[in-house]
């Protein structure tokens, strides 16, 4: 269970970008939280996967409440998520390699054991070739990156999965190929989803149910955040 | 196809880049297709299939290691064998206006939208004069549905439309007969996306001094796609696999090359299953058809390129008509 309640969080102290926000994802369930552009609902995902400190609320993780986020949360709780966002190139370290970048979720957890193995079983389930393995992500395309990244988020085996945007920069069939390989990984570990996106089609497609930004509550109105 | 004055006319265009050790990436293959006034063209496929590289050939944007083969006839001028002079001075925002990928990044941070439309009316037009130029700027914003009231922000305060808005304004100044939109909706949701490409394809059946403008929009969202255009290419690794029909590409009786029917299958309100594999590298393309190794007609014959014949480039496409009734 995931249970996020009044959740208020923003980036500058006075000025809060979502305000009183609550969802509840249930176990093995798959959520798709809709709204458009500049609404707030990527910083939502980001309190939910322990990336952003709220400033007021509370999130309960399987029945423990968080009391730390980011670098600061304890390591059982940060690795129960594994994180999917819009832009791979922006979260794909440069300097690495698409297997090192896949296998730097064990490293640093220190799992060093049966990495390669890992890295290759993961590799073929997201549809890498491994010529493409050995490339730094300047090499391989957009497409080829974020299922590289979508591996990563898969590797050390999260209860839940944030998926940000992960397919806005996507063409059809490789959109249609990740979202296969989430649902997969789903249906064999019973992993919980929360799927970002101003797709409504796609969403309806993917998760059990799509929850609209504008029923959650009163979110600070979209203007507020951006001149329309 | 009735016959429309060709805007764009393209000949047997390649590209190839040349890389470190004689490696030669080819980015482009034999292309050819026409675009004509008052008609939308979509060029579509998955990322990394050359799309966005043709677009750079046709503005002379090409990297140094570029080599370009064919021609590009824009009325009399060869675009490929434009020399940079003439290029900056009579094709861009003149004869072709780009509609970029990411206006928020195209747009200079640092000064106002206003600021920026009359530097473009300046440099493109006769209007000379601070009032001249004020009113000209005020009247190119409104032709692509930019808020007047909006003009004194910078880039960073507007939203995605309004940015989009005020690029498309920037790419309109020149009153350019060719349109070339390179992506021009990614990142937007799909409300921002359909007002988009609805403005791109008012400014097609709007006439522009008499004549009708023609749009060559460069989209891997096959919604978007749908939406605006009379027509469809289909690229896959470099080549342009068909050319059809918009109407009867998306509706019935379907696309013909088994690689466009495997992109609309994976729609979500289709069938959402991804076509098989990945497609293969540019630079070590295969002998035969480039889409074999993912295609379930694939048979020996495959090893061989298929010519582009009448609309599709294929040695299994799909009947033109018989597979109308179970598509329906």
């Amino acid at each position: 269970m995931l249970e996020l309640s009044d959740i208020t969080a923003g980036y500058a102290g006075n000025a809060p970008v979502i305000r009183n926000i609550s969802l509840t994802i249930s176990p093995g369930e798959a959520v798709g939280l809709l709204g458009p552009s500049g609404c707030g609902k990527s910083t939502l995902a980001r309190v939910a996967a322990l990336l952003h400190h709220p400033d007021a609320g509370t999130l309960v993780v399987d029945g423990t409440p968080v009391r730390r986020w980011r670098h600061r949360a304890p390591r059982e709780q940060r690795t129960a998520f594994g994180v999917v966002f819009q832009q791979a190139r922006l979260s794909a370290d440069p300097r690495l390699a698409l297997t090192d970048l896949i296998a730097e979720p064990l490293r640093a957890t220190g799992r060093r054991e049966g990495v390669a193995d890992r890295v290759a079983e993961l590799a073929a389930t997201v549809g890498l070739t491994t010529d493409l393995l050995s490339r730094r992500p300047h090499e391989v395309s957009d497409g080829q990156l974020q299922r590289a990244c979508l591996a990563r988020a898969l590797v050390l085996r999260p209860r839940w999965l944030v998926c940000d945007e992960m397919t806005a920069m996507l063409d059809a069939s490789t959109t249609a190929a990740l979202v296969r390989v989430v649902e997969e990984y789903r249906a064999a570990t019973g992993a919980g989803l929360l799927a970002v996106g101003h797709d409504r089609v796609l969403l309806d497609r993917w998760c059990d149910r799509t929850v609209e930004w504008a029923t959650l509550t009163a979110a600070v109105s979209a203007d507020d955040v951006a001149i329309r | 196809m009735t016959e429309r004055a060709s805007v764009l006319s393209v000949r047997g265009l390649s590209v190839r880049f040349l890389m470190p050790g004689g490696r030669r990436v080819a980015a482009v293959t034999d292309a050819h297709f026409d675009v004509a006034a008052g008609e939308c063209l979509a060029l579509i496929g998955e990322s990394g299939c050359g799309k966005s590289v043709l677009a750079s050939a046709l503005l002379g944007l090409l990297p140094g290691n570029a080599r370009t083969a064919g021609s590009a006839l824009l009325g009399e001028l060869d675009l490929l064998a434009a020399d940079e002079r003439t290029l900056a001075r009579t094709v861009r925002g003149r004869l072709i206006g780009l509609v970029p990928q990411s206006p928020a990044a195209h747009l200079t941070p640092v000064r106002t939208v206003r600021s920026q439309l009359e530097e473009t009316v300046a440099a493109h037009t006769a209007v000379r004069g601070r009032a001249a130029l004020r009113e000209a700027a005020e009247a190119a914003a409104e032709r692509a549905a930019f808020p007047v009231d909006h003009l004194d922000h910078h880039p960073h305060e507007l939203s995605g439309g309004l940015a989009q808005r005020a690029a498309t304004a920037l790419a309109l100044v020149g009153e350019a007969p060719l349109l070339l939109a390179d992506e021009p909706t990614t990142g937007l949701d799909r409300d921002l996306v359909d007002r988009t490409v609805d403005e791109l394809r008012r400014h097609v059946d709007n006439r522009a001094g008499g004549e009708n403008r023609a749009l060559l929009m460069i989209t891997h969202d096959l919604a978007a796609a749908e939406r605006i255009a009379d027509r469809i290419a289909v690229m896959y690794a470099g080549r342009i696999v068909e050319l059809a029909d918009a109407r009867e590409f998306f509706g019935a009786p379907g696309p013909r090359h088994p690689y466009s029917r495997g992109l609309l299958d994976a729609l979500p309100d289709r069938a959402f299953t991804p076509i098989p594999g990945l497609p293969p590298e540019l630079g070590a393309l295969p002998g035969g058809c480039a889409f074999a190794a993912r295609c379930e007609r694939a048979t020996d014959s495959c090893a061989t390129l298929p010519p582009l014949s009448g609309t599709v480039a294929c040695h299994h496409p799909h009947a033109a008509l018989t597979e109308a009734a179970d598509r329906a």
